[in-house]
């Protein structure tokens, strides 16, 4: 699967026209645009069509964009569904997954779909959301549900309902489901994506939790208000002693290559897979923050 | 001593200045205590008429208003009042500014009261009123730095000024505040009325707080003013101050502060000792959080803030980040309560502030401006005073003054205003020159004047996101298309005048549908 950055997703509610006009403009590696739970059932229509011709009119740039659907069982999700997929969405967000039937049902309906416009079979990519005990218990036959999915995401604000619980400022009542999320999207090779942080004007609370699923492993966060993004994104960016070893790491790579030498090794210490595949991701990491030039590798 | 022969003074016709003898009759004792003399002899008088007419008030003369009393202000309509029932007609009002509680003028200018309006901008119905065509004689627009000039080299000659105080002594030392004896009005600096005070021919304080002799500090000295008058009261607090400017929760304001911020880090302005002024609006007050950090961050302190003053620059002075404030203006509680206390922020006149005609006018002294725009056009010529329907529904404020002074100005706007472009082909009305034009920031990306190439170096060099601005405009135009132009009658019914008294833009009358 192409590798992708996704430290923030940012939540834009799909009825609010000034919003979605310029969503690109924040910074967040992906936009989801919401027809769900933002959205009140009486502008359920308009909210599709203005996401539609949003899709299809502005120029987003390189922002991975992707769409909130009402449950894909109840007529609004199909039409949710028939006018995303035409409109050339990136990724369709399946709310409130509980079963790997869940994502395939919503497969097969976007394979039809697909069929009909003459659009290549599995462009349309999918992520699934889990939201609630079964679908926590079941991350693992979700994840592994559909060659469409990029990815699942823990939606807290249903789930702790769901577990008789409130969210606390530790989060400690999400440890299992983020763990369970985490090892799931890891074995199929997808991505993990955390909930949002509700708390908008709590930035220092923001910053703890971006700290903790960053040391968990997940790929990023949802964000429901655009000046949430850099805090975490600074999070996600390698500090410069980081960046350096990992440049001195692909260094020795390409050198032993060239020498068509099979062991490697940096300042008398063995560098092996994994070490390469974190040093990757470091530099990755970097070039996406900018504080790595993308053309000669000089830290700015 | 009394047979001195002036004439046997050498050189006495050359002094010149030495024309009388002295006699008994011209040493005048005083033997009344300064309580007394504060209760019997004193400017006060016992009504606004009697004011009005000792002060020689006639048909066809010019009178003038400040507006810091902003929206709460009582003055404007009380005198207008008074003055249309003792039945005086044909005036010239030069107000330093109109706003929306200002509607009753309308009337006034429909019976003939006020004939000609000389002001830095005007809002609301009036506003409207007059854009539709309201005054035979076009509204002369100035810059506060314009207004100044044209008032002390005596081209606007104001016959009687009506100047509101939040406090007073019985001899006319008049203040924007009152140490120890406020009353709850208080609108801070008085710089606006200070050069009417100074050049008008009378002066009546309005007030509705009579302290003490002396009134220390004052704003305005008693040797500028001939009456004062005690009312019930001068204004709204609630509309003259609002509690501190909030800063903007705005994410698209906040992203273009932070750009701000990051232009001024980039231009090769930001060093130790530099000046600042921040205008109003949402994007240009919030720089400043920014900017904050960064002078935290490399220890870099400003010298002094300029102009209209909020607590955002007060937060910044009263951390040491800022030495001096000079304040014509105080934008709101916080900024007034800190000219009360703080001993280095210092109330200036306009002329001082801004007057083109001395070279030592703050806004020459300054290093970076930030601004907002209602339009810029792809000659950087920017527009504070026109809507996009072509109406009247601004101020040129000292716009075009600090874009002029400023080593750098700085524009702040959102690419796109609801379905509205901001950056346009050309501006419905010039205010400021885009020559004295420097930068434009908005949250898509910055466009540099090409008169100053080294700086778009610098900010490009600095990896900001630097377009031409024509770029600018095509990607506003790409998300909301353009806009039909206005139609305009050929009647003028504004003058738009730069800062030196040129004429450099008119308003026309909007074309209605009637």
């Amino acid at each position: 699967m192409e590798y992708r950055l996704r430290r923030t997703m940012m939540f834009v509610p799909g009825n609010n026209p000034s919003m979605i006009k310029d969503a690109y403009i924040y910074g967040s590696d992906s936009i989801m645009f919401d027809l769900e739970d933002s959205v009140s059932i009486a502008e359920k229509d308009a909210a599709r069509l203005l996401v539609y011709h949003a899709l299809t009119s502005v120029d987003y740039g390189d922002k991975e964009l992707v769409v909130r659907i009402n449950d894909p069982y109840t007529k609004l999700g199909k039409d949710d569904l028939e006018a995303m997929v035409r409109a050339g969405v990136h990724v369709i967000r399946l709310p409130k997954t509980e079963t790997a039937q869940d994502v395939v049902f919503c497969d097969e309906q976007i394979t039809q779909i697909e069929k009909e416009i003459g659009k290549e079979a599995g462009s349309t990519r999918m992520m699934a959301a889990i939201e609630s005990a079964v679908g926590v218990l079941n991350a693992r036959d979700i994840a592994f549900a559909s060659k469409r999915l990029i990815g699942i995401a823990l939606g807290a604000e249903d789930y702790v309902t769901d577990l008789k619980t409130n969210r606390s400022p530790e989060g400690i009542e999400l440890l299992f489901a983020r763990c369970m999320i985490l090892q799931a999207a890891r074995a199929a090779g997808i991505s993990a994506l955390d909930t949002v942080y509700s708390d908008v004007n709590n930035e220092e609370g923001l910053i703890k939790e971006a700290k903790l699923i960053k040391q968990l492993g997940f790929d990023g966060k949802s964000v429901i208000n655009p000046k949430q993004i850099e805090p975490i994104v600074n999070i996600y960016t390698p500090t410069v002693k980081e960046i350096k070893k990992s440049l001195d790491i692909m260094e020795a790579i390409k050198e032993a290559n060239q020498k068509g030498s099979g062991v490697i090794a940096l300042n008398g210490k063995m560098i092996d897979k994994p070490i390469v595949e974190r040093a990757r991701r470091v530099l990755d990491l970097a070039r996406a923050a900018g504080v790595l030039d993308l053309e000669d590798d000089s830290i700015e | 001593m009394n047979n001195i022969n002036l004439k046997e003074i050498p050189y006495i016709d050359e002094i010149g200045t030495i024309t009388e003898n002295y006699d008994s009759s011209r040493a005048i004792k005083e033997y009344k205590t300064c309580i007394e003399r504060e209760q019997q002899e004193n400017k006060v008088v016992a009504s606004l008429r009697e004011a009005i007419i000792k002060s020689g008030l006639k048909n066809g003369m010019t009178i003038s208003f400040h507006h810091h009393f902003r929206n709460g202000d009582y003055v404007i309509n009380m005198v207008m009042d008074e003055i249309a029932k003792i039945g005086i007609k044909d005036l010239t009002l030069a107000a330093s500014s109109l706003i929306d509680i200002h509607k009753p003028l309308i009337e006034h200018i429909k019976n003939g009261v006020i004939r000609r309006i000389e002001t830095s901008g005007i809002r609301g119905e009036l506003a409207e009123e007059i854009s539709k065509g309201l005054m035979d004689i076009p509204v002369v627009f100035r810059s506060h730095g314009g207004r100044a000039y044209v008032i002390e080299t005596g081209k606007l000659k104001i016959d009687v000024a009506f100047l509101g105080a939040p406090s007073c002594d019985p001899f006319g030392n008049a203040n924007g505040y009152s140490r120890g004896n406020d009353k709850g009005v208080t609108c801070g600096s008085l710089g606006y009325a200070k050069l009417d005070a100074q050049y008008a021919n009378k002066v009546v304080i309005i007030t509705d707080n009579i302290v003490s002799f002396p009134n220390a500090p004052f704003g305005i000295p008693e040797s500028d003013v001939d009456y004062i008058v005690e009312v019930e009261a001068i204004g709204d607090p609630n509309g003259i101050m609002s509690g501190a400017t909030r800063y903007t929760q705005n994410p698209k304001e906040l992203l273009i502060a932070k750009t701000a911020a990051s232009v001024i880090e980039a231009s090769g302005y930001f060093k130790e000792g530099f000046s600042i002024q921040l205008g109003t609006g949402g994007a240009s007050l919030a720089t400043a959080r920014f900017l904050r950090e960064k002078m935290l961050q490399k220890e870099i302190y400003a010298s002094f803030a300029l102009g209209g003053i909020t607590g955002q620059i007060v937060e910044l002075f009263e951390e040491g980040l800022i030495k001096r404030i000079l304040d014509v203006q105080s934008f709101d509680l916080d900024a007034a309560k800190s000219l009360k206390n703080n001993r280095f922020h210092q109330q200036i006149s306009s002329s001082y502030y801004a007057s083109p005609g001395n070279e030592g006018s703050a806004v020459n002294q300054l290093d970076i401006v930030i601004l907002s725009a209602l339009e810029v056009d792809v000659d950087f010529n920017v527009n504070v005073l026109t809507g996009s329907d072509g109406v009247i529904r601004g101020a040129i404020g000292g716009h075009s003054d600090t874009a002029a002074g400023a080593s750098i100005s700085i524009i702040t706007c959102p690419l796109t205003r609801g379905r509205i472009a901001t950056i346009v082909d050309h501006v419905n009305t010039v205010v400021t020159p885009g020559k004295t034009v420097d930068i434009v920031v908005t949250e898509q990306g910055i466009a540099v004047n090409p008169l100053r190439e080294t700086l778009k170096q610098s900010l490009i060099r600095a990896g900001l996101p630097v377009y031409s601005i024509h770029e600018l405009k095509d990607r506003g135009e790409k998300i909301v298309g353009k806009a039909e132009p206005i139609e305009y009658t050929d009647k003028i019914v504004g003058i738009v005048t730069y800062r030196d008294g040129s004429v450099i833009d008119v308003i026309r009358q909007v074309k209605t549908d009637k």
